[in-house]
């Protein structure tokens, strides 16, 4: 049997404002227990829940990146059920009415270009958090203690539809999307501290039906690599599942990383029934077509534009473009170094920047914000290769001290300072090249016998000598003139 | 000693305090003795006398270096339903019996800055739900016109102690008619004014859509200093206003309305109503209403035709509707609104249970009495899915249909309503316990005005019963944001009448 | 319409109520008096209307305020310990609840 899987997303976003969602409170990671949590969040008695901008601004930000449409007017409700970290007992989300609806985003897997479609993104409070050390209740029974910092911190809850179709689609698209809520702003992306947190729905059908089969709700993936794991095996135990003629069963589960399995969470006789209803305390919110012109005039330009910017004006590949404007930082500094650049040189600039930069980033866990090689830097050093002063090769080795901080990171002196000038002078190559033809006639030999690969090692010794610094194109034509003639 | 009982009204009582003829202590130490002397034990909920005084000692200070203003020194009381730093605040239930609120209401801490000296916590109706006082976790509040009989709700506690005179204010809340019709049973002068005007939080909430603070005192008068520096925005609040129809929402804003009514009645000398349409809903004269609170009513607008005004007969069509909706929207919002008592974080928590759904189910039921359980469960179960469409979403269908209807004949019929408060004379405390919606029934005339979020007023219009003692109130119902106006209406009959003025006769 | 056992036991889950079986007898028999009485709703006519959930929404237009995203300074460990004064079992500034196993 030829099994689909069908993947759809949900994912909670922290937003970055400086205050919680519905009160004034801190959403500063780290305080001490309920030093954050006024009597609006520990929902005391006459407590009530007052909007903050900043989140409604930054679900506005997000709509319009994603090509949503911003909705004019939409609506708080309550969603009832009881949870000790969930102070009131009912969460503030929004329901029938969310604040963005549609929208869209792309993004590769491998060299494949995707396109996913949301179905929504809304405002939500966030839960606090239940710590399970051994505490001990007042009757000496096993507790958890109970912390209100982070309920109430702004969350927007993002909904895919069920587009993807496999797991590595799905992290593709997660990294996506994490990219451009940091690139935006609007979320630190910090899933270590909880701020990105998803949620897949998984569920399996034979290829070719139409109907989806029944799925699974994977709850609090917070990396990208559980992500991966959980619909994996998700998709496995399903599949497994029916083949031995059962059927799934509509559940939320866990993913328990020790063992790489999910399961189910404790069971309830019958599924929740959260009574949504419109939030009496909060009127209806309304965003206004002049408030959002002027946050989309407020916004930096976005991933999908300055990718099809680098494409149509500097000539980049889609692929290439789609990395350099994964991560706002990336892309600041490819246009940087660009900018630096003669014209034309925006190729080199990119494969610099995905090849050895890149590499030096991953190999010493630094982010390119922490770049030690600035980018007027690297431009600095492609513009030697440019103008022949080295070669690519060299080059390599000159980027590698600038790394390292020999002579202050600045190409020019560690060029001088090694001496790895090349070698353009004619008359010098010439030189070397007699030299060297004189030195292997056997070589010499084999290729006038038709050996094609004598050449490559003439060319190899040429460079000994030089030892590097030759011209390469140089090298190349003088001795295959000097070879014919 | 100067007593509280020489006063019968807040003006007189100003007076003698900016003359120095009394001091604030003075008085707040006689009505500490008296409050707590009172035949009956559960009006007041909870008396802290130092508390008290140290409001006093403030009075006296503002008194001295000329600060004062209209309500310096005068001893209210707060329904148990607004938080209080201090004094306990319980909204008369088990579940929040040792419960101490950090923080002040809005309404607690703007009469405490107009210098009112709070004599304690009221007692009410369990989380503002009856209408009778019977539903108090301590026991029920007697009507101090006759022990025996309930004195309204949920706002009993505040109405008995004004009509007893223990205090010359109280604040108290009006969900569906928990201002009004205590102020019509205990003989006293209530109002709930528009929607929004006074700030909720700090209000226990109970349904937040209807919930609204409102005051009591033995007059209308009385009531214009205790309405305006309570109202104003609250940014706190959601639903708070800014704007009265372009009038800021501060406190000044319904004095300034009454006054101004009053100066254009003054101009109409002997008929200082006239041009006054008073509409006079016919479906509030059905077979409910009682013979001789009909016959009150109708005296009372007798009265205001004498002084001018013109009765117009209006129709209000949905007004028994009102009913079934405000039973499925209250319970729905309460419902919510209670989740939060769990034993987590304040209040009850059961003494045994097995684990945290035992705890936070023990808790609750431990803690909440009949009736909030059952609306509870009864809002829970229109929210619930499947039933969401056809109760409450219908629910706040037919509201919109009540709020057009009042809107209509308050727009182009007549400039204010009149009519009943209750069907009847206060009830014996105890009948009624049968019958889940026998009470419910009761509330027919002033729910819709809660609906639809309007000002309503019940002011003492006569008196009924065996008896002949217990009191019968007149409701005046206007246009939104019309308090003011309301209030100078009101002043202008208790300027003819002297029903306000009559006194229970028990200690 | 009347109503089961199983629809009670399910609204006083939902409620988060516990009721002993004489309890839910009595919740069964008054919540069917009372469903009697708001059933008077559905026979209303009410198409064409707009569900209202701003007693004001008849007069003029409500909608949601916005503040300003200004944080409160956080509170002392004294301050916040004086604000859990209520807490029926606090513990190391945390709020201490019997462990749910999931």
């Amino acid at each position: 049997m030829d099994w689909e899987i069908v993947i759809g997303l949900e994912t909670h976003a922290q937003l970055s404002t400086r205050s919680k969602i519905f009160s004034r409170s801190s959403t500063r990671f780290g305080a001490e227990p309920n030093t954050q949590a006024n009597a609006v969040d520990m929902a005391l008695p006459g407590s009530l829940p007052a909007m903050n901008r900043g989140a409604v601004e930054r679900a506005i930000q997000f709509g319009l990146a994603i090509g949503a449409q911003v909705a004019e007017r939409s609506v708080f409700a309550r969603k009832n059920y009881f949870y000790p970290d969930l102070p009131k007992n009912y969460q503030i989300s929004q329901f029938e009415l969310p604040i963005v609806v549609g929208g869209k985003l792309s993004f590769f897997v491998g060299e494949q270009e995707h396109t996913v479609n949301l179905t929504r993104a809304h405002l939500e409070e966030d839960a606090g958090k239940s710590l399970h050390e051994h505490f001990t209740g007042p009757h000496g029974e096993s507790s958890s203690g109970i912390d209100l910092n982070r309920a109430g911190t702004p969350l927007l809850e993002i909904v895919t539809e069920p587009d993807m179709r496999s797991a590595a689609e799905a992290v593709a698209y997660a990294r996506a999307l994490h990219g451009l809520v940091v690139w935006l702003g609007i979320c630190d992306g910090n899933m270590q501290e909880g701020s990105f947190r998803c949620d897949a729905n998984v569920s399996v059908r034979p290829r070719g039906q139409t109907e989806f089969g029944t799925r699974c709700e994977i709850k609090n993936l917070n990396s990208f690599r559980f992500l991966e794991r959980a619909i994996q095996y998700e998709a496995r135990r399903q599949i497994e599942l029916i083949e031995d003629g059962g059927k799934v069963v509509q559940e939320t589960r866990l993913y328990d990383a020790d063992r790489d399995e999910t399961r189910s969470m404790r069971t309830k006789e019958d599924s929740d029934d959260y009574r949504y209803f419109p939030d009496p305390d909060l009127p209806p919110l309304v965003v206004s077509p002049q408030w959002v012109e002027q946050v989309r005039a407020a916004m930096p330009e976005l991933p999908a534009a300055k990718r099809a910017r680098f494409e149509a004006d500097l000539g980049l590949s889609a692929y290439d473009a789609a990395q350099l404007t994964l991560h706002r930082a990336t892309a600041d500094y490819f246009e940087a170094v660009a900018a630096a650049l003669p014209a034309g040189q925006a190729k080199q600039a990119a494969n610099w920047i995905l090849g050895e930069l890149s590499a030096a980033l991953n190999r010493d866990d630094l982010d390119i914000s922490a770049s030690p090689v600035s980018p007027q830097r690297l431009a600095a050093l492609i513009a030697r290769i440019v103008d022949g002063t080295i070669s690519t090769k060299i080059a390599r080795d000159v980027f590698a001290a600038m790394w390292a901080g020999e002579s202050n990171g600045d190409p020019d002196a560690i060029i001088e300072a090694r001496g790895l000038r090349q070698i353009s002078d004619a008359g010098a190559i010439e030189a070397m090249i007699d030299a060297v033809l004189a030195a292997h006639p056997a070589i010499v030999d084999e290729f006038r016998a038709g050996k094609q690969k004598a050449f490559n090692s003439l060319v190899g010794q040429v460079m000994k000598a030089a030892k590097g610094k030759a011209n390469p194109q140089q090298v190349n034509e003088i001795l295959t003139r000097k070879l014919n003639s | 000693m100067t007593q509280l009982s020489e006063f019968r009204s807040i003006q007189a009582l100003g007076e003698a305090l900016r003359a120095r003829r009394v001091s604030a202590f003075e008085l707040a130490t006689d009505a500490l003795r008296a409050a707590r002397a009172y035949a009956d034990p559960n009006v007041f909920l909870h008396i802290d006398d130092e508390l008290t005084l140290e409001q006093a000692r403030a009075a006296d200070q503002a008194l001295a270096s000329g600060t004062a203003g209209p309500l310096t020194g005068i001893p209210v009381a707060h329904k148990d339903l607004f938080v209080t730093r201090g004094w306990r605040t319980t909204a008369a239930s088990r579940m929040l019996a040792n419960y101490v609120s950090p923080f002040d209401a809005a309404v607690v801490d703007h009469w405490r800055e107009a210098g009112t000296v709070s004599l304690g916590k009221l007692s009410c109706d369990e989380f503002a739900m009856g209408s009778g006082n019977e539903n108090a976790a301590k026991g029920p509040v007697r009507n101090p016109w006759d022990p025996e009989r309930i004195p309204g709700g949920s706002s009993g506690g505040s109405a008995a102690a004004v009509a007893a005179g223990l205090v010359l204010g109280a604040s108290g809340t009006d969900t569906g008619g928990s201002v009004r019709q205590p102020a019509a049973l205990c003989g006293v002068s209530g109002i709930k004014p528009t929607y929004g005007t006074v700030s909720r939080y700090g209000i226990i909430a109970y349904a937040s859509s209807l919930d609204q603070a409102g005051a009591l005192a033995r007059s209308a008068r009385d009531l214009v200093p205790l309405l305006d520096r309570m109202s104003g925005f609250d940014p706190r609040d959601s639903t708070s206003l800014e704007t009265c129809d372009g009038a800021a929402n501060t406190a000044g804003r319904v004095q300034a309305a009454f006054d101004a009514a009053q100066a254009g009645f003054q101009a109409g000398g002997e008929r200082p109503l006239a041009g006054l349409r008073i509409g006079v809903p016919r479906e509030f004269f059905n077979e409910g209403l009682s013979a001789e609170v009909g016959a009150a009513v109708e005296s009372a607008l007798q009265v205001f035709e004498s002084l001018g005004a013109a009765r117009v007969d209006v129709s209000l069509p949905h007004t028994r509707l009102a009913i079934p909706a405000y039973y499925v929207i209250a319970p729905a919002e309460a419902s919510s609104n209670l989740s939060r008592y769990d034993g987590v974080r304040y209040g009850h928590r059961a003494a045994e249970y097995s684990d945290l759904a035992d705890m936070t189910s023990r808790s609750r039921s431990e803690g909440f009495g009949d009736e909030v359980r059952r609306r509870i469960l009864v809002g829970t179960y229109v929210l619930s899915h499947g039933y969401y469409d056809a109760y409450y979403l219908q629910a706040q269908r037919v509201r919109r249909m009540i709020a057009e209807d009042f809107q209509r004949v308050l727009t182009s019929e007549c400039d204010v309503i009149m009519g009943p408060v209750t069907p009847t004379v206060a009830r014996r405390i105890g009948d009624n316990r049968q019958d889940p919606i026998a009470d419910w029934l009761g509330d027919i005339y002033t729910l819709g005005v809660s609906l639809a979020g309007l000002p309503g007023m019940s002011i003492p219009c006569g008196f009924g019963g065996e008896s002949g003692r217990l009191p019968i109130g007149l409701q005046l119902i206007g246009r939104y944001f019309d308090e003011g106006r309301l209030l100078a209406l009101a002043d202008r009959y208790q300027q003819a009448t002297d029903w306000h003025q009559r006194i229970p006769g028990h200690a | 319409m009347a109503l089961t056992e199983q629809d009670i036991a399910r609204l006083a889950r939902l409620s988060g109520l516990r009721l002993d079986s004489s309890d839910q007898t009595r919740a069964r028999q008054e919540l069917d008096r009372i469903l009697g009485l708001i059933e008077e709703l559905q026979a209303v006519d009410t198409a064409g209307v707009e569900p209202m959930a701003h007693p004001l929404a008849a007069h003029q237009d409500i909608t949601l305020r916005l503040c300003d995203d200004t944080p409160e300074p956080p509170q002392t460990c004294e301050q916040r310990d004086a604000g859990m004064a209520n807490a029926p079992a606090p513990h190391q500034g945390l709020f201490l609840v019997p462990t749910v196993i999931e």
